[in-house]
């Protein structure tokens, strides 16, 4: 069966049965596509995936160009961590919902800081009112990193912190925890966000400036490689850019954009690739169009494959493996009928995992409305378990591969990702891209494309634009206690009572000194959390030293 | 009848970095005829009064996803009462617990849009406040 007589077929089908039963029944519409505006044809075939590109483009599981996934064995091996991201309140509080997690049968820790801490505030700062506690575990010293890790053996699990512009300073409290429960630093294995070019654009964290940022990422990829072998020093997250309104093919493309601006920074400090390449996590999000993104992950392991050996000449083929934590999808949670929102994450799930992603969080249907309880979050854990133990998709690796469909997809995926990376390298990289708003337009652009099908109807949301019903509103709703913000500072203020002042001062009076000279900082931020400096102090240091970053200037 | 277009502030109080929702909000009002400041994320309460005092505004519309509406919301509408501007229409929207709406509006927020709202009701709602 050669290509021309596929070609012969294709024809005679779309002016034999194809027109026939058009000319009797239109279709639901003039054009399908993907999220991305990426065409769906009426019937994809081997003329969309060629088997001659497979050993080039596809390959095997492990191999270059880790089109089909990381590992040569995959699920068979070993399932995905499922890691449910959780924090609330405070550190109290959030120990008690880890330690639940982990009689569920989760299998690595993922932990939400408040805003306050994010952004480098204690609890007791004026910015802080209201926020104490409310999306995250308020964290504002060593005390407090204590007791959230209470019980927790740290060299038996995995964690994972979404902390971006403070990302030294909870690493360092983390070291600093493992070292009271004698468990030395190079037996830690976790993740830290560490991911600042995002926040700009993305998800607004920030604190200092890009290019100070920078400089700390790449002393902090510096530090690990001595002394925290195993951790993930960065999660280039493309997750808050589709939250923020992206299409599939710019969550892949600016993701990696950021990426290469991580990699080229610290290449230009003087590390070698490999040395730090192999370290490097990412962080998706996944939505509803379920062949859309199971091509997506495909695509973008491809990509960074390519990326990694091409344009920075790298060896290892660590270095070129892109690893990838997922979350389903916020944005598609509905408040209206939120139990449909079990069905939306199922369906996402099962992409990320037929996608290959090496860990998972599953949201759970209420967080339209609040922080989830904690049935909330068992059915959303359980959706993990039930596709991991009973739908089978696991047994085999990537199989999807050879669906003409997803194949074409992957291709396109790709192809229009790389039209964005070559755009945003002409402009100068990604810091550049970004000043010129570049990658902000795009995603408002797209946020608002959706919002407008949504209200025309052409994109349905059940139970929001169509199926809808009257409801009461549901009345089992987390919600954080008012008094969490008092305790909180109350806490703060007794450790700043209790400890030993001169120790404090002398420690952030050297960082300061190490910042100053261009020094590698995570050495002094781990000696001064020691001495349980406060967050908000130590992030003052720094935008001493470095400036404050601020939108719009 | 007069043709001044009506003049909106957009913002976003606290530490929340969420703004996709009060983007596109600002954007569907801009391309209903009105004009539309967005002061960007992470202000305080004070400039968002300051702000809307600057730009002479009639509707101030506020957005928070992090659930600090509750001590956030009021001290904008404080602080416009305090600088003489009560006849500003205020609005709100993100991720509100229902129970809390009763007391935003006591606050003096006539209206707290909830997620699936659509755009054409936010804006409806002003054009039938603001002459």
């Amino acid at each position: 069966m050669g290509r021309e007589d596929i070609e012969k077929r294709v024809v005679a089908w779309e002016q034999g049965p194809v027109a026939k039963t058009l000319g009797r029944f239109p279709e639901r519409r003039q054009r399908f596509e993907t999220t991305s505006g990426i065409e769906f044809k009426r019937a994809f075939t081997p003329l969309d995936a060629p088997e001659d590109a497979y050993l080039d483009k596809v390959g095997m599981p492990g191999e270059y160009p880790f089109t089909r996934g990381v590992q040569p064995t995959m699920y068979r091996g070993r399932f995905w961590t499922m890691r449910q991201y959780a924090g609330f309140g405070t550190a109290e509080q959030t120990n008690e919902r880890y330690k639940y997690l982990l009689d569920q049968g989760q299998t690595g820790l993922s932990v939400a800081f408040d805003l306050p801490t994010q952004i480098g505030y204690d609890s007791d700062h004026e910015l802080a009112e209201g926020e104490v506690g409310k999306v995250g575990v308020a964290i504002d010293t060593l005390r407090d990193m204590e007791i959230l890790f209470d019980g927790i053996p740290l060299d038996k699990v995995s964690t994972s912190m979404t902390i971006n512009a403070p990302a030294a300073v909870l690493l360092a409290m983390y070291m600093a925890v493992a070292e009271q429960q004698g468990v030395s630093s190079d037996k830690l294995r976790g993740t830290i966000q560490n991911d600042l070019l995002k926040e700009y654009f993305a998800r607004g964290t920030y604190i200092l400036p890009p290019e100070p940022s920078l400089k700390v990422i790449t002393d902090i990829m510096a530090f690990c490689k001595e002394n925290v072998p195993q951790w993930n020093t960065i999660s280039i997250s493309g997750y808050h850019i589709r939250e923020a309104g992206s299409s599939a093919v710019q969550e892949v493309a600016f993701t990696l954009a950021d990426a290469i601006a991580y990699v080229q920074a610290a290449v230009d400090a003087g590390l070698d690739v490999d040395e730090f390449a192999g370290r490097l996590s990412f962080f998706f999000n996944c939505h509803n169009n379920l062949l859309e993104e199971v091509a997506k992950f495909r695509a973008a392991r491809r990509l960074w494959a390519r990326i990694m050996k091409e344009r920075f000449g790298a060896k290892s083929p660590r270095s070129m493996m892109l690893r990838f934590h997922t979350q389903t999808a916020g944005c598609s949670l509905t408040a209206q009928q939120p139990d449909n929102n079990v069905v939306r994450v199922t369906i996402q799930a099962l992409a990320a995992v037929l996608g290959g992603t090496q860990s998972l969080h599953t949201n759970s249907r209420d967080e339209a409305l609040c922080l989830p309880t904690e049935d909330s979050v068992r059915i959303a854990l359980r959706t993990q378990q039930i596709i991991a133990h009973e739908s089978g998709v696991a047994d085999t690796i990537d199989p999807l591969a050879g669906s003409y469909a997803v194949e074409a997809l992957t291709d396109e995926i790709e192809a229009r990702a790389q039209e964005y990376i070559d755009k945003i390298d002409a402009m100068g990289g990604m810091v550049r891209a970004i000043e010129a708003g570049f990658p902000q337009n795009e995603i408002a652009d797209s946020a608002f494309a959706y919002q407008r099908a949504v209200e025309s109807g052409d994109q349905v949301v059940v139970g929001v634009n169509q199926f809808q019903i009257e409801e009461p509103m549901p009345d089992e709703l987390l919600r954080v206690d008012p008094a969490v913000e008092k305790f909180q500072r109350e806490k703060t203020a007794g450790v700043k009572a209790e400890r030993d002042a001169a120790a404090v001062a002398g420690a952030l009076d050297a960082l300061r000194r190490t910042a100053i000279d261009g020094g590698n900082v995570v050495p002094p931020i781990f000696a001064a959390v020691k001495t349980y400096a406060s967050l908000g102090e130590i992030s003052d240091v720094l935008r001493g030293v470095y400036g404050e970053y601020s939108e719009g200037g | 009848m007069s043709q001044k277009k009506i003049r909106v502030l957009i913002a976003k109080p606290g530490l929340d970095g969420h703004d996709r929702g009060a983007k596109v909000v600002a954007r569907a009002l801009r391309d209903a005829g009105m004009e539309v400041i967005y002061t960007g994320i992470r202000q305080t309460p004070e400039k968002i009064v300051a702000a809307a005092v600057q730009e002479d505004v009639d509707v101030v519309g506020l957005s928070c996803l992090s659930g600090a509406h509750n001590v956030l919301f009021p001290r904008v509408a404080e602080g416009l009462r305090g600088q003489g501007k009560d006849d500003v229409l205020l609005f709100g929207g993100g991720i509100i617990p229902v129970e809390d709406i009763p007391g935003l509006k006591e606050a003096g927020f006539a209206e707290i849009f909830l997620p699936g709202t659509d755009t054409n009701d936010v804006i409806s709602f002003i054009q039938e406040r603001v002459d």
